[in-house]
């Protein structure tokens, strides 16, 4: 597999949310705005490279073991340098967010990637798979808070495009199962065409 | 009467997988059968009790009064996750048949975003340990409801002629959906 694919395979083909369904609880949690999603969605990615790109310098030092105990400290740390810069910078993103910035540490995505790929892969290749499906990751969370925000508050990106009440339950915690159910079964339908 | 009303919000009002959307991952993952999502249920209402208790004592009794708050994160993951083992091991010894119904749920449980969730939860409530206590178990009982009334609704899915498109998990996510509707009648409740 060359790079161009190592680094394309997460925003389709193997896309953490719609085909892997990895960390599904941010991706319902925090999409009531497509902003949201995306700044969910970038903070998952910091991590996600952050800890692939250590996981696979130190990986010849740690026993196999406590692997896994070693892999959630280092991504704890960087969990925690996002909470903090992200308080200190951010502070309205990081109210919205809220619980879900501490529960990046609970990503399945994260570790799966460490335990999957970075543990076994070289530096380029573990850093380029972390860049991809991080950023394959923030597109289906952009995408769902997008349909979300369009069809619950008429809007997109906070910019209003029709006046009055959408349709309500989307913004509310029906509308994230439904939505991405929807969405799953249409992705399913463009990878089997391909 | 604070009791009744964290018992009735955590369960009912602000459910944790279908109003809060924590601990998804199980939520669809054992949700296939009814008799496997009692065992998880079990596990996570254990686990979730014991690890609010150890998690309040550290953040009350060394967190904060070394201000050491924004090292939170990492320290409740790591107990957590030693919790998880130091569980398994003592169940293995002290009661095989506990062990042998809990078991494989038990290693899935440090990455159940749900138990370091109420863990922080009960901290930013700015609970004391009984009310923390009585919180978690809420919670785990509100965790096994919904998950037991999801699988119920899969285990009849199944027999249903869906269309090709929506088949597995899509269909899943939109009867989750429409779970989630019909807790939201509860909204007014507290």
């Amino acid at each position: 597999m060359n790079q161009w694919q190592n680094f394309t395979k997460g925003f389709i083909k193997d896309n953490p949310v719609f085909v892997l369904m990895l960390g599904l609880c941010p991706v319902l949690g925090v999409t009531t705005s497509a902003i949201n999603g995306l700044g969910m969605g970038l903070a998952t990615t910091f991590v996600l490279l952050m800890s692939n790109t250590v996981v696979t310098l130190i990986k010849s030092l740690i026993p196999v073991k406590v692997r896994i105990p070693s892999f959630i400290v280092i991504i704890a740390s960087f969990v925690t340098i996002v909470e903090l810069v992200m308080q200190a910078f951010l502070p309205t993103l990081f109210e919205q967010l809220g619980l879900f910035i501490p529960l990046i540490v609970v990503n399945c995505l994260v570790l799966g990637r460490a335990e999957a790929f970075a543990s076994k892969n070289d530096f380029i290749s573990s850093v380029i798979d972390g860049l991809g499906m991080g950023l394959g990751f923030t597109f289906a969370l952009t995408l769902l808070g997008a349909v979300r925000e369009i069809l619950g508050s008429g809007a997109i990106f906070g910019w209003e495009f029709v006046t009055g009440d959408g349709m309500l339950v989307f913004v509310l915690a029906p509308g994230a199962f439904i939505g991405l159910g929807y969405l799953i079964a249409i992705m399913n339908k463009f990878n089997k065409a391909s | 009467m604070d009791y009744i009303i964290i018992i009735i919000t955590a369960i009912f009002v602000n459910n944790i997988v279908l109003a809060q959307f924590l601990g998804i991952c199980p939520f669809l993952g054992v949700s296939g059968k009814v008799s496997t999502s009692v065992g998880m249920s079990g596990a996570v209402m254990f686990v979730m009790t014991i690890a609010t208790i150890v998690t309040w004592l550290i953040q009350n009794y060394i967190l904060i009064p070394f201000s050491l708050e924004f090292l939170q994160t990492i320290t409740f993951i790591l107990i957590i996750a030693s919790l998880v083992q130091m569980v398994e091991i003592i169940l293995k010894k002290v009661s095989p048949p506990l062990y042998q119904a809990l078991g494989i749920y038990l290693p899935l449980m440090t990455t159940n975003c749900a138990i370091l969730g109420v863990a922080i939860l009960t901290m930013q409530s700015n609970y004391n340990l009984m009310e923390g206590v009585v919180f978690a178990i809420a919670n785990a009982i509100g965790f096994g409801l919904a998950l037991l009334l999801f699988s119920s609704i899969r285990e009849h899915l199944d027999l249903l002629d869906v269309p090709k498109g929506m088949r597995g998990v899509p269909i899943a996510f939109v009867a989750a959906g429409i779970l989630a509707l019909a807790f939201m009648g509860f909204a007014g409740l507290v």
